[in-house]
């Protein structure tokens, strides 16, 4: 086990590499620079005055001395600055990490706590009038794209009741601070409840057709000893590497929805520094969230062996 | 006994209701003006900005020598008042523009303000100074100033190469405010420090500008409020939704389309709408140095086939004005009247007509209906560059051009028109000042920075200056017309039209004006006040 954690590391480690690579020399391949976009801000291009900036902001320089520069700064721990805001890069996404991360935990919660006993319930009760609805209820949610439910709930709570649920920068209460999440975090947790519920449901049902099954209910459990013990046990290694995989999608969602209710987080911004091709920015974000997504694999495979004992990691 | 009390209480009461009603006309102190933002701008300079996402904001900080009256819609010489100057004299054959300063005044950081920043602000625009802006779009406006001298701390005059008139237009512009000498132009876009009625607190890329009332303002009593706050909001759909819910008490100023405006009223009656012309003219700009568009034949058809009010029906609902260079009347002060705009080709009211004389000076240049012309109608990726792009497309089709629409992202907008890199490009113009100085100098004059298919006609250019040494406002007029007539039969960069946006607030804000003649010298903000 030890061994194979020491292999997994290093992979990782390869893999952060790589990315470090792809990210920087694609973000370069990108027409236009920050440069081009100040001036299109300015109205004009003066090749004199472009290339100073340029310059000044090291943009000049060969790629791999850039890419150089950036990386060992990276590993330092020395994250640059924003070419936009000329502020510190941590100091811009640092106070949005903890935004992005509430409403992907909520949305990522809402996903299982939703998605998960919707499908076992959906799987048992399979061929029933309450399947066939809640089968309706997951298609809907795979079918509606996130910015469209998002505008849906927001047209829809003005409409009804005058208010909108729009971030709360400062949430004096819980309720304040659900409100402000809540929303959002279902709007773009909707999907992601509705491909839980769906793998939930085809894997219990693949589950409850196994040997082991029929012989528990010949031995006498009951059924909810059979459904939640035997079968759910089992069934739920195919849901976590869902949920493990939509962690690492939610990003996608989270930018629209952000944009939609116009939350400050690292989805949005990210967004917007490809727009002004701030570099530092996106480098460092795309950097982030590859080591989250990396570690999210990582952790769910542990996770498999916690929930499977036949899994076992040797080298 | 009772009827005597009910009099006296029915006396009472007429009494505190003429009180209440003298007391809601009259400006209160207080509260935060919160409007959303329609984007991030790029930075908080004015002076190294062009658009009035960077105005609107940022305005309110500073002060200019002069500016427009806030308080009067349409911005003409008649409404330019003392700010930092309290007064101004021309002399030495209109070649010398004298500022007697006002005394007193500080910046936001307490240092004294002088003649010296004054200077110093205007070095930096000409490009004398020894510290530089990192970019300077009006660079040209002060083509004709030699140099900016004080005589004391409270005087500062401009000398100029020739008289200029327009020069005291062009500083009354909400473009032109009057920067600290002692606070680096690098501080400027991060920090702002002025004289004005409100100060700088934050700026959040992508978040939030903040500013707040600033207790020493010169002008006593002034602002009104607390401070504004902007809330930025890119989406459009969630920021016309948040205003309805009440979470604003104002739009971002000019950006509410007219069907937006239709929305708005339905969903909260008590809003308060009007729509105003921006100086904003969509325009095509051509480039003549390479074929085809190299031969004026094919330049004129391309302008004579334009239907240009369906432009205005299909994406204004017919609020928009049909005009040359210079925004037309009665909101503009300088465009040209309705007959002699007519008698340019193309601009004629009978579209079917203009076209078949588009398609003969196309068959002239070798095309017809079994020889297209194949064109890219280059464009921004915005959709009010787009959408004005594929309706011209369709209307070219007329006159035997195909078109394909070839969208270009912001960042390589102005380096591919730089380059040449274009056939014809849907374009807009936004004019800062409704005044021909700025408009033909910067668009048009050889050279200038801003005039992108670089267009040039030593022989207007000479009627440019003749206009603008003109004090003789009825004569410099029908010049202005002439250039502009001229302009558009040269196809420098054909004027589809000139569009009108809303601006919308809650009943509650007062004291807000929405220029009908610029989008940029409007939002001082010192007036507004809510009554709440």
């Amino acid at each position: 086990m030890f061994a194979y954690l020491v292999r997994r590391l290093f992979l990782m480690l390869v893999t952060l590499f790589g990315i470090s690579i792809v990210i920087f020399f694609l973000l370069r391949i990108v027409p236009g620079n920050i440069v081009d976009i100040l001036f299109a801000a300015a109205g004009y291009v003066d090749p004199a005055d472009k290339a100073n900036l340029e310059k000044e902001l090291g943009i000049d320089r060969p790629l791999v001395v850039q890419y150089w520069h950036w990386i060992s700064g990276f590993l330092r721990g020395d994250f640059g600055y924003s070419y936009v805001s000329e502020k510190p890069a941590l100091q811009e996404i640092l106070p949005r990490i903890p935004i992005t991360a509430r409403l992907a935990g909520l949305a990522l919660l809402f996903s299982a706590s939703i998605g998960i006993p919707l499908g076992v319930i959906s799987a048992v009760k399979q061929g029933t009038k309450l399947d066939y609805a809640l089968r309706v209820v997951s298609l809907s949610g795979l079918s509606l794209p996130s910015f469209w439910l998002g505008l849906l709930i927001l047209t829809a709570s003005v409409a009804m009741f005058g208010q909108m649920p729009i971030f709360n920068p400062n949430p004096q209460t819980w309720l304040e601070a659900f409100a402000t999440y809540a929303v959002p975090a279902a709007a773009v947790g909707f999907r992601s409840a509705a491909l839980t519920m769906r793998i939930a449901r085809s894997s219990m049902l693949e589950v409850l057709r196994q040997d082991y099954i029929r012989t528990a209910r010949a031995k006498g459990a009951s059924e909810a000893a059979v459904n939640y013990h035997h079968a759910l046990k089992n069934a739920i290694l195919p849901v976590i590497t869902v949920i493990g995989i939509e962690a690492a999608f939610l990003i996608g969602g989270l930018i629209v929805t952000e944009t939609v209710f116009n939350i400050p987080g690292v989805a949005r911004y990210l967004v917007e520094a490809i727009r002004w091709r701030d570099y530092p920015i996106v480098q460092n974000l795309v950097m982030f969230i590859a080591v989250v997504v990396v570690f999210a694999n990582f952790i769910v495979d542990m996770l498999y062996a916690v929930f499977d004992p036949r899994i076992r990691y040797t080298d | 006994m009772r009827s005597v009390w009910a009099l006296a209480a029915m006396a009472a009461l007429s009494v505190l209701t003429a009180s209440t009603t003298t007391l809601a006309g009259e400006p209160k102190q207080g509260g935060i003006l919160r409007m959303y933002h329609r984007d991030s701008p790029a930075n908080a300079s004015i002076h190294e900005g062009a658009t009035y996402s960077l105005n609107i904001p940022f305005m309110p900080v500073f002060n200019n020598l002069v500016i427009y009256k806030q308080d009067v819609a349409q911005n003409s010489m008649d409404s330019i008042v003392p700010e930092l100057a309290e007064s101004w004299a021309w002399a030495g054959d209109n070649k010398t523009l004298t500022f007697k300063l006002r005394q007193g005044v500080k910046w936001h950081d307490g240092k004294p303000f002088t003649s010296a920043d004054v200077k110093c602000t205007f070095d930096m625009l000409m490009g004398k100074a020894q510290q530089k802006f990192r970019q300077n779009p009006r660079k040209t406006w002060y083509d004709q100033v030699n140099d900016v001298s004080t005589n004391g701390d409270f005087e500062v005059s401009f000398n100029l190469k020739r008289p200029q008139p327009s020069l005291l237009a062009l500083l009354a512009s909400g473009y032109t405010p009057v920067y600290p000498c002692h606070v680096p132009p690098a501080e400027m876009r991060t920090h702002p420090i002025g004289t004005g009625p409100f100060k700088f607190v934050e700026f959040k890329a992508n978040e939030s500008i903040k500013l707040t009332r600033n207790p020493d303002y010169w002008r006593k009593g002034r602002p009104y409020l607390d401070g504004i706050e902007f809330t930025i909001i890119p989406n459009r759909s969630t920021a016309i939704l948040a205003f309805i819910a009440g979470k604003f008490d104002m739009t971002f100023p000019t950006e509410v389309t007219i069907p937006l405006v239709k929305d708005v009223k339905s969903q909260a009656p008590n809003a308060i709408c009007e729509i105003a012309p921006t100086n904003v003219a969509t325009n095509i700009i051509v480039n003549s140095s390479s074929p085809p568009f190299d031969n004026v034949d094919i330049r004129r058809a391309m302008a004579m086939a334009l239907d240009r009010k369906a432009f205005i029906s299909i994406m204004f609902e017919g609020q928009g004005d049909v005009g040359g260079t210079m925004l037309p009347p009665p909101n503009g002060l300088w465009g040209m009247p309705k007959e002699m705009l007519e008698t340019i080709p193309g601009y004629g009211p009978d579209v079917k007509a203009n076209r078949e004389e588009a398609k003969k000076l196309m068959q002239k240049a070798g095309y017809g209906p079994d020889k297209h012309l194949a064109v890219k109608v280059s464009t921004r990726n915005i959709p009010i560059y787009r959408d004005p792009a594929v309706i011209l497309i369709d209307q070219l089709k007329n006159i035997y051009i195909d078109g394909e629409v070839d969208v270009v992202e912001t960042a390589n907008w102005f380096p591919k028109v730089a380059r040449k890199d274009y056939m014809i490009g849907l374009n807009l113009t936004g004019n800062a000042v409704d005044d021909p100085d700025q408009s033909f100098y910067e668009n048009y004059a050889c050279g200038s920075e801003r005039n992108y298919t670089n267009y040039c006609n030593k022989e207007i250019e000479k009627l440019f200056d003749v206009q603008s040494q003109e004090t003789n406002v009825e004569k410099r007029k029908k010049l202005v017309w002439d250039i502009d007539k001229k302009l558009q039969e040269d196809v420098a960069r054909p004027i589809i039209f000139h569009s009108r946006m809303g601006s919308c607030w809650q009943p509650y804000v007062k004291g807000i004006t929405i220029m009908t003649n610029s989008s940029y010298n409007g939002y001082r903000y010192e007036d507004a006040w809510l009554d709440k």
